[in-house]
């Protein structure tokens, strides 16, 4: 029996999507083992401290704590435990609390942080993308392109500790904003970094649908839509704009990649009280089951994050080929 | 008739359309040797190279950039033998300079004005009396004291009435006056830090170092990227799939984060390691310090993705053209083929992605750094300065502002001038 196209289309899909769900899990694993043999690697054990302990008692606790098998065992039953949401206990800046349950209290606010930026850099990057597209070769384009260059040559660093300076800085006339993040503040406490984390997938986000727009106007559907007499704003915004949106749904995946890893500095910067920031924190201060456990966190939430922007794109977007690799 | 084929060159493409049908049977006449000589002589054959610089040059975005490019090497590299201070030197007594100044007579004025509470007290002490004639009364000497003591000194207003007006660079009151007693003192232009040490040539190393790390960085990348690239794409079958699976790998992890970890992970081992003798890679680390060559094993494991999928395209649309299929008939090796006859061909696409791997670079060097885990002290870079200059920023904001518009203006010009190239050397690509 023949199967219809859409029967076809349907079960291509379902196949993709395990391919790419396998990937994901690959690159999971390859991720939680390479930050385990690195920490692992980095000389001192856990049981370094001002008063040097007797080789029996080391041997005592490596034996109880199973350090005394070879790495690869230790490396199994670390990720035994970290499937089962146990990612070991923080032994210096909150000692012995879960990393887990630091990860849960602090995930919140940078997601929430990231959220908005992404927000603001779609909603208003894609608009301005095509109104750059629509009037392309006049003014309008050249500032807008000019705009969005210098915002993705300028680190994020950069533009929270420029705003910070300048909106939170000595300066009483224009001092709007808190220092120091507070969440009680509401919504003058996020403007600021929400806009510093936001600016970068912004003018990226502009810069790509632009170009899909070009694209699109150029197609055929938009000569006839135009030859009915539509509107340009409906032409623009209900035949183009659902074709030119596809690639951009492909850089969510990196963006949100993105706003996630720039939300390092940029909570570091207005002391936002979240996830990045205490990575960061971590780092300086070598508090190792914290830093794998945050890794191995945010690589996952990445990683899956990627792979349902994936999917979707497919979805979206029927025409995909996908039996093809990657991008 | 002379004159005619005059006009239409010879072997020109473009016929003349209005004498298109008045063929006479002179225009079959084979070319004089002169008119075959005047041919040669019209059309210079221009190279490759030639043809993209041609573009490059009536791209004024891009020229601008690679002048602003040439303008920034000049500071990092020939800046610093200018200027008489070390970055790493501490100038006594220069401490905290603004990159402006007073001069000594103006310092004074302001000095004796805003002085303490007692002089301004005994001076409108005095004032008073002479303007009642009489000894003051207790309570009218309270009421003075009051309002000395609650009235601010007001700096910009007595700067107004006295017309003093801040000078150009930093200098500190002992450099002040040894310029008065004719010596030549170089200025602090951009101010000094803490320690004394001046802010301009810091910030000439640092960009040095963010640039230099920039490149060598890409150049690594291009190194990795294109051998592995043009190996996955000349083999093709079943070792392309498996090499290009491992590159979907790497390119599915969020290298930051890896980046970040190796860079922690390697500094402890890499410190061991330079403390185990002095041969030239344990001097190398020194120099370079374990936190910059974290960074680089990074961008090797991390970053040449990108540039070996490019090279792969390119490859694999190469290799079945005719010339390939000669080199093997002739029984060049494989390796001969990639490097003569394959990687040439893609070279204006390794060119444009080195380009633009060197912002990026430079971009994750400032990230890192003002993370704290890149370059570290004493070398400098602009992503630390900018870190550094974060804790006084709300007295001393232009030891952020400075490193933090060098940094953008430099990543911005190297973006500017890669996206230039890629138009002149591959016109096809224009968006």
């Amino acid at each position: 029996m023949r199967k219809t196209a859409n029967e076809t289309g349907s079960e291509d899909m379902a196949k993709y999507s395990l391919r790419r769900l396998g990937m994901a899990l690959v690159t999971l694993l390859v991720v939680a083992s390479l930050t385990f043999l690195l920490m692992n690697s980095i000389p001192g054990g856990p049981w370094q401290s001002e008063k040097p302990l007797s080789a029996s008692v080391i041997a005592a606790l490596n034996e109880k704590y199973g350090l005394d098998k070879p790495v690869i065992v230790q490396l199994g039953k670390y990720l035994e435990h970290a499937v089962t949401g146990d990612l070991g206990v923080s032994f210096k800046m909150q000692k012995n609390r879960a990393v887990v349950d630091i990860i849960l209290e602090m995930f919140p606010m940078s997601a929430s942080i990231g959220f908005f930026a992404l927000l603001w850099a779609i909603l208003v990057g894609v608009p301005l993308g095509c109104i750059a597209a629509y009037k392309r070769g006049t003014w309008i384009d050249s500032l807008l392109r000019i705009v969005c260059t210098i915002g993705v040559s300028m680190p994020s660093f950069v533009i929270a500790s420029l705003l910070l300076t300048t909106f939170a800085g000595s300066n009483e006339a224009l001092r709007f904003f808190p220092t120091i993040f507070k969440a009680s503040l509401g919504v003058k406490a996020y403007i600021l970094p929400c806009f510093a984390l936001g600016l970068y997938p912004m003018c990226y986000t502009a810069r790509q649908a632009r170009s899909s727009m070009l694209d699109s106007l150029g197609q055929d559907y938009i000569r006839t839509a135009r030859a009915k007499g539509l509107k340009n704003w409906k032409i623009i915004f209900k035949h183009a704009l659902r074709n030119a949106l596809i690639p951009v749904i492909t850089y969510l995946g990196p963006e949100i990649a993105y706003v996630l890893c720039g939300g390092f500095v940029v909570e570091t910067v207005f002391s936002v009280p979240g996830l990045g920031r205490y990575f960061i924190l971590s780092i300086q201060n070598r508090d190792y089951p914290v830093i794998m456990g945050t890794t191995i966190f945010l690589a996952a939430f990445i990683i899956i994050m990627n792979f349902l922007v994936d999917v979707l794109y497919n979805v979206v977007d029927p025409r995909i080929k996908l039996s093809g690799g990657g991008k | 008739m002379a004159d005619r084929i005059k006009r239409i060159k010879f072997g020109s493409f473009q016929p003349n359309i209005e004498n298109l049908l008045e063929l006479t049977p002179e225009d079959f006449e084979s070319a004089s040797e002169e008119q075959k000589e005047g041919f040669i002589q019209d059309r210079k054959s221009t190279s490759y190279w030639q043809d993209a610089w041609r573009r490059l040059r009536q791209n004024t975005v891009a020229m601008v950039a690679l002048g602003v490019i040439f303008l920034l090497i000049l500071f990092a590299f020939v800046g610093p033998t200018l200027v008489p201070y070390g970055y790493e030197q501490f100038v006594k007594g220069s401490e905290n300079l603004y990159p402006w100044h007073y001069s000594l007579e103006d310092q004074a004025l302001i000095d004796a004005a805003s002085g303490d509470v007692d002089q301004r007290l005994s001076a409108a002490l005095e004032a008073a009396e002479k303007e009642k004639g009489s000894e003051l009364t207790a309570i009218e000497k309270a009421q003075i004291k009051a309002k000395v003591k609650t009235e601010k000194f007001d700096v910009a207003e007595f700067k107004e009435e006295h017309n003093i007006h801040l000078k150009l660079f930093g200098y500190s009151k002992s450099e002040l006056m040894r310029i008065e007693a004719g010596e030549k003192v170089f200025p602090h232009v951009f101010g000094t830090d803490g320690f004394g040490r001046d802010i301009m040539v810091r910030l000439m190393i640092g960009t040095r170092v963010s640039m230099l790390i920039g490149i060598f960085a890409a150049l690594l990348v291009l190194l990795i990227g294109a051998t592995y690239g043009s190996i996955s794409g000349f083999m093709g079958g079943k070792v392309d799939t498996v090499m290009m699976r491992i590159v979907e790998l790497i390119y599915s992890i969020p290298e930051m984060l890896v980046v970040l970890l190796i860079s922690t992970a390697l500094k402890t081992p890499l410190v061991n390691f330079q403390n185990t003798g002095n041969g030239f890679l344990q001097t190398m680390v020194g120099i370079l310090g374990p936190n910059v060559i974290s960074m680089f094993i990074a961008f090797g494991l991390m970053y040449w993705v990108t540039m070996a999928r490019i090279i792969r395209g390119q490859i694999l649309q190469i290799k079945e053209q005719e010339f390939v299929t000669a080199a093997k008939a002739l029984g060049a090796s494989s390796g001969r083929i990639i490097k003569k006859h394959l990687l040439p061909n893609c070279v204006g696409q390794i060119v444009v992605t080195t380009c633009l791997q060197i912002p990026s670079a430079i971009f994750l060097e400032s990230f890192l750094s003002y993370l704290g885990v890149g370059v570290s002290a004493p070398m400098t870079s602009l992503g630390s300065m900018a870190s550094d200059a974060l804790g006084g920023v709300q007295t001393y904001g232009f030891r952020l502002v400075v490193p933090a518009v060098i940094l953008s203006i430099m990543i911005l010009s190297f973006n500017l001038f890669g996206d230039g190239l890629r138009d002149a050397l591959d016109p096809r690509l224009k968006k």
